[in-house]
């Protein structure tokens, strides 16, 4: 099997595990007293923006590998995570007004981790713009490990000074120094969910690293000729 | 490390002087400030908000964007009878050129930013007078931290096709932290407030300086090397 067949079978495993998520939120764990049904999309929107930081955090490892050991397959993967990062932070950026236009009363507000992810949304685009527009592989290669780097190192700068600035996000509930404090039955949806999420992440990251394999041995630069 | 810094210097005053002696792009730059000052103007309502409330947020508007059109004519001008490649096979080393780029870029936009400040003074009546000092070196850190990252994207974007589009694209999402800490900062003194409020700010520009001059010093090599 190939790895673009084998991207597939874990999609498609991951898409049908996607719906069991969607009927265990809906159907099996309570409602959250205060948000109401509305809770329910944190089910999706916090696992898309944990797999969208995962893709930017291995597109930043797999650009300083490849500076490092010059394999071109780093830099395929990392182009592959950063195609696969920015679908998941337009779900991110789509559940996320949904929910909160209800419960905080407005679309979008600057808060320290919505501006996070808008601009890791940005850095997503601006680094396949800039695989776009740069022909030749080598140079490509290098100019996008650069960029993936320096858009690595900004993130927190950028979290820290819109944090400084002003914050209304729902501070962690899951990964703080104490115990979560989301009740068990909300705790596996939501761990489920990142399960699928990850794996969704894995199955999308092999087809278009097959994909761009199969680019690379054809011999064109790919999309950047167009 | 004495010779790396002589070089930088001999290239940089190389810059300085064609810079000097044509003024093109100085002029265009320093019209352009003007033009963008007159554009806020035109673009509040006077009687609605008060010119201090909005004074930070144009001064560094008017600060990116002049900065933004100098850096990209910070590799521009190398690309003529390929220069570019005549400076990197001369012995000197890569730390060099980058140090001497970012010193004439500092250079030029300080110039800018020197001509932008008594007009931003003089159209919207700001009374600097008092916070001077600590006004020029607010601007000074954060724009340091720009031109930093702004250099070594302009290498880059030389090389690629829409590069006067390219480089905001990249560059911006990278001045929004600088921006933010001087945009709080210059509110703060403009409002006659001590700097010791603003020191979480002032350390955030710093840390910006420090690590992209470090990073972009460390990754420049891997952009011009064939």
């Amino acid at each position: 099997m190939t790895l673009a067949q084998r991207g597939r079978w874990v999609t498609l495993a991951s898409l049908v595990l996607l719906a069991a998520v969607y009927v265990r939120a809906l159907a099996f764990t309570p409602q959250e007293l205060s948000q109401g049904l509305a809770q329910k999309i944190f089910y999706v929107h916090v696992p898309a923006a944990w797999s969208a930081m995962l893709a930017m955090g291995l597109v930043g490892l797999a650009s300083i590998l490849f500076l490092i050991m010059k394999d071109y397959r780093f830099d395929r993967f990392a182009a592959a995570s950063a195609e696969v990062g920015t679908a998941f932070s337009l779900v991110m950026l789509t559940t996320g007004p949904i929910w909160a236009k209800p419960i905080w009363g407005t679309w979008w507000t600057w808060d320290a981790r919505l501006t996070l992810t808008l601009f890791l949304f940005f850095l997503f685009v601006g680094y396949q713009l800039l695989r776009g527009a740069v022909t030749e592989q080598s140079l490509r290669a290098r100019y996008s490990a650069v960029l993936g780097i320096c858009g690595l190192v900004l993130l927190p700068f950028i979290h820290l000074s819109v944090y400084l600035f002003r914050t209304l996000h729902p501070m962690p509930i899951v990964l703080k120094p104490s115990a979560p404090s989301l009740p068990g039955v909300m705790l596996v949806t939501l761990l489920f969910s990142f399960g699928v999420f990850t794996l969704l992440y894995v199955g999308f990251v092999m087809q278009a690293y097959a994909l761009a394999n199969a680019r690379d041995a054809a011999g064109g630069g790919g999309g950047s000729d167009a | 490390m004495g010779e790396v810094l002589r070089h930088a210097w001999a290239i940089a005053r190389k810059d300085l002087l064609l810079e000097y002696r044509s003024r093109t792009a100085f002029v265009s730059a320093a019209v352009f400030t003007a033009l963008v000052l007159t554009v806020f103007e035109f673009g509040r309502d006077p009687t609605a908000v008060p010119t201090i409330d909005l004074a930070p947020s144009i001064l560094w508007v008017t600060f990116t964007f002049a900065a933004m059109l100098a850096l990209n004519r910070a590799f521009q001008l190398e690309l003529e009878n390929q220069a570019l490649d005549g400076l990197l096979v001369s012995p000197v080393s890569r730390t060099s050129i980058y140090w001497a780029k970012l010193c004439a870029n500092c250079v030029f936009v300080g110039v800018v930013e020197g001509v932008g400040l008594p007009l931003f003074v003089l159209f919207f009546d700001v009374p600097v007078g008092p916070v001077l000092a600590p006004l020029v070196a607010i601007i000074a850190l954060a724009t340091v931290g720009f031109v930093a990252v702004g250099t070594l994207f302009s290498a880059m974007v030389i090389r690629t096709r829409f590069a006067e589009l390219m480089l905001p694209v990249l560059l911006l999402p990278f001045m929004i932290p600088p921006l933010i800490g001087a945009v709080q900062v210059t509110a703060r003194l403009l409002a006659g407030r001590p700097l010791s409020e603003v020191t979480g700010w002032l350390r955030l520009l710093a840390a910006f300086d420090i690590v992209f001059l470090t990073l972009a010093t460390m990754l420049f090599p891997t952009t011009v090397n064939e």
